[in-house]
């Protein structure tokens, strides 16, 4: 093999009394695909941004095609053919595909040189089989066309290797399956690749190579990930076996929510039209499908956001009347929205306000129509402590908190008052196996109670795992339920597209 | 109606609104550059009048107003230079400290001014700019004597706007203020200096206030006054966003509100003398309200316009 295309030794990064990097080694030879391993908090994206520039190394060096280099910045890193994707993407929404492209690059006598930029976007678009079109304004990209840029981005300005951080996270099944072809052949063509993820699956379907982190340091190397099973490589990440939680058969009593010919209009994505399904107590049911087919305004409805055009919902029994948040809640629904930060809580607001929100003006936490900030600090610390939420306390700022403590807030939020429904979308997105592990064991726990759960995802191996049925959306109706017994992804994947269609067989 | 009609709509009166328009189009087009890289500017009254009262008072110790031109330039890109110290390189409150550079340069301007001058009854006066007709340009008819017999600060003016345009949309640099006052991260990450690129904007920005300021006491009224720009940085705030920050709409906001203001002065002129002249007075700003209201519903600030930026943050 040739010499390494980038070679890290002995990486040691502080953040206080953190070490989020400890004396780590890594490197990539030119046409490597590199995976790089580890739970939220590993230190993966901080390794990564020393590579890259946005952060000094306490102690370590780095060496590109075996010189060693010191990289101050992003423009340090660039100059040495390092080029990242973040996972949020540093990309300005209101300027065009190719104003993205050209930004730092020296124009032309005095101007931007726009003919010189689209030539070169043509190239790297033939080279890589990546294209896009130069003049539409970001804003108006997909979420994988933005990443597609992002990626362009990098090789425009002569990425030998490209860093990608948790790059599918953000993309629906399908669009990953185009971005690996787009990996593969980049690194054909002899550039080198950082793939971080905690996917595993993914990891070992993509990568040559792998470095697990834990805690901050190497915790193992893998040779053949492709011949490496998911639960080694889980039990590397992790520091100890995982175990998928067992889904023991129950049977379910009666009807805790019901639909009954629900469409909506008036809603920014795919409108429901004649839903009808039910939750029976101690069930989940989960809701598959293609995002963008109903999901959002399904959501909606259920959580009293989105009062619908035709059509009755109820709750145990009692018919929804006002379809607000606070009458549903009152008949005893819990929810946990798929964007966390804008309709879970505030993340400019202590955790403990968040926690308390939806039922600020209730008994529990006010007093004669003030708040009772004792109540609230003290069920906070609770549930802190109940869920094993890390954080410095329950007055930090909710968004200082990661991904996974967020969701665990919101669940312990929504179970403290045991709901009789709970619905939920996405509930482990971007979340580590420790703590999509810990999500599903209570949402089970909730289901031995007796509570009606509803899940609405697009891991199809998730949902198979957690519902006792599945329904399929797509187009805004349903396009079929199926006990999950019978379901297999290739079934489910079949109804996604709109082709099989199964009624109801329970 | 028409006699009064024809009075308000002559000649004079399209120069009027050229020569309102100037340093309004020139204090717009400072906070643009400044607001675009991502920083509000509310320095702008204070600097507009510290830079009218240092150019005039250059003017007025040499004899040479471009030296007053010069020297009110200077402290505008001096006073931008400080904004941007406290607000880009110190990540300071926007609002807070751009209020108290307006409060620290008006401050400045007074003191310095009764130093120099001392009290007088009467306020000492320079001999200003004198408009200078373009030959050929200046013989068409209504245009000619117009626009083409102007102060030469009124031609700059002219040709700032096309000039801002081309640098904002044509050049580097320019795509580099769009992109640090849309995404500072995404500036950073493709090697662009946000702090550089702010520091520039906002001192350009200053520089541009600064001639305006210039142009208030060197052409328009030759004499420096407390109340001299009576509140044209706040409303050239205002015509930023009426204008999108475009320097385009910008300029067309310029000449629309200059259009208002001028209509008032020859109404208050004409014979609807029955209505008190404080009436007429506030109709620009009746204007400004009422077109900010309908026209700046859809208008989309930089997105990172009031954000600083810190590298290491998380």
């Amino acid at each position: 093999m040739s010499a390494p295309l980038i070679e890290m030794r002995g990486i040691t990064k502080s953040f206080g009394a953190v070490k989020a990097n400890e004396a780590v080694d890594l490197s990539v030879a030119p046409g490597e695909i590199l995976g790089l391993l580890g739970e939220n908090g590993a230190g993966k994206t901080t390794l990564m941004n020393v590579l890259f520039g946005a952060y000094a190394p306490d102690a370590g060096e780095i060496m590109v095609e075996g010189k060693p280099v010191s990289i101050h910045n992003s423009a340090d890193a660039l100059a040495a053919g390092i080029g990242m994707v973040h996972q949020h993407f540093h990309l300005a929404p209101r300027l065009t595909v190719l104003e993205n492209l050209l930004i730092g690059i020296p124009g032309r006598s005095g101007r931007i040189d726009r003919a010189g930029g689209l030539a070169r976007l043509t190239e790297i678009s033939r080279q890589y089989g990546l294209s896009l079109d130069p003049n539409l304004p970001v804003s108006a990209l997909s979420v994988g066309e933005q990443q597609r840029l992002e990626i362009i981005k990098a090789l425009f300005r002569g990425a030998k290797l490209l860093i990608l951080d948790e790059p599918t996270a953000v993309l629906a099944p399908s669009e990953v399956d185009g971005l690996f072809a787009a990996l593969r052949s980049m690194a054909a063509q002899g550039l080198g690749i950082i793939f971080i993820s905690h996917k595993l699956n993914e990891v070992r379907a993509l990568t040559h190579r792998c470095v697990v982190l834990r805690h901050g340091k190497v915790a193992g190397l893998v040779d053949h990930p492709a011949q490496t099973t998911s639960a080694e490589m889980a039990k590397l990440m992790c520091g100890h076996e995982i175990v998928p939680p067992v889904r023991e058969a129950s049977t379910p009593g009666a009807s805790v929510l019901t639909l009954d010919g629900i469409s909506t209009s008036g809603h920014a994505g795919t409108p429901l039209r004649d839903v009808s399904l039910f939750v029976r107590a101690g069930e989940i049911l989960g809701i598959a499908g293609v995002s963008g087919n109903g999901q959002r305004a399904l959501a909606d409805v259920i959580s009293g956001m989105l009062p619908p055009k035709t059509g009755a919902m109820t709750i145990a029994g009692k018919i929804v009347a006002q379809f607000s948040p606070r009458e549903l809640q009152a008949l005893g629904l819990g929810r946990i929205p798929e964007d966390r930060m804008t309709t879970g809580l505030v993340t400019n607001l202590p955790l403990a306000d968040s926690m308390v929100l939806p039922r600020i003006g209730t008994e529990a936490f006010s007093r004669k129509g003030l708040l009772n900030p004792t109540a609230i600090r003290a069920f906070a610390e609770e549930q802190i402590k109940a869920y094993d939420i890390r954080c410095p306390g329950p007055m930090v700022r909710a968004g200082a908190l990661s991904g996974g403590n967020l969701q665990k807030a919101l669940l312990a939020r929504e179970l403290a008052f045991d709901p009789k429904v709970l619905i939920v979308s996405q509930p482990t997105r971007g979340l580590d196996i420790g703590a999509a592990r810990f999500i599903h064991e209570k949402f089970l726990a909730m289901r031995a109670r007796g509570c009606g759960i509803i899940v609405i995802g697009e891991d199809l191996e998730e949902l198979l795992m957690l519902s006792d049925r599945i329904a399929v959306m797509y187009e805004g109706r349903i396009a079929g339920t199926l006990p999950s017994a019978d379901a297999t992804i290739a079934r489910l994947g079949l109804m996604m597209t709109g082709a099989g269609h199964t009624e109801e067989a329970a | 109606m028409s006699a009064v009609f024809e009075q308000i709509f002559q000649v004079g009166f399209l120069a009027a609104i050229i020569r309102i328009a100037t340093p309004l189009a020139f204090a717009t087009l400072g906070e643009m550059f400044s607001e675009r890289a991502g920083v509000l500017n509310l320095g702008i009254e204070g600097i507009m009048l510290l830079s009218a009262m240092a150019g005039f008072t250059a003017a007025s110790l040499s004899g040479s107003l471009w030296l007053g031109v010069l020297v009110a330039v200077l402290v505008g890109a001096l006073m931008g230079a400080l904004h941007a110290l406290f607000t880009v390189a110190l990540g300071l409150s926007q609002h807070v400290c751009g209020i108290g550079v307006t409060l620290f340069s008006s401050g400045l301007a007074y003191f310095l001014y009764r130093l120099i001058f001392g009290q007088q009854s009467v306020p000492p006066s320079i001999d200003g700019f004198k408009p200078v007709p373009i030959p050929l340009l200046a013989d068409i008819p209504v245009l000619g004597p117009a626009v083409f017999n102007q102060f030469t600060l009124v031609y700059l003016a002219i040709i700032a706007v096309p000039l801002a345009a081309f640098v904002l949309y044509r050049t580097p640099w320019g795509l580099s203020v769009r992109m640090v006052g849309e995404n500072p991260r995404a500036a950073d990450s493709a090697g662009v200096s946000v702090i550089a690129t702010r520091f520039q904007a906002v001192i350009l920005g200053g520089a541009l206030m600064g001639l305006a300021g210039a142009f208030l006491t060197m052409a328009q009224f030759n004499a420096f006054t407390f109340g001299v720009v009576s509140g044209r940085g706040w409303v050239a705030i205002a015509l930023v966003v009426f204008g999108r920050w475009d320097p385009w709409r910008s300029a067309g906001a310029a000449l629309l509100f200059a259009f208002v203001d001028a209509l008032q002065l020859r109404m208050q002129a004409s014979g609807l003398g029955h209505i008190p002249y404080e009436a007429f007075l506030m109709l620009p700003f009746i204007f400004t309200i009422v077109a900010m209201a309908f026209m700046s519903r859809n208008a989309v600030a930089p997105s990172a316009l009031l954000k600083p930026f810190r590298r290491e943050e998380r």
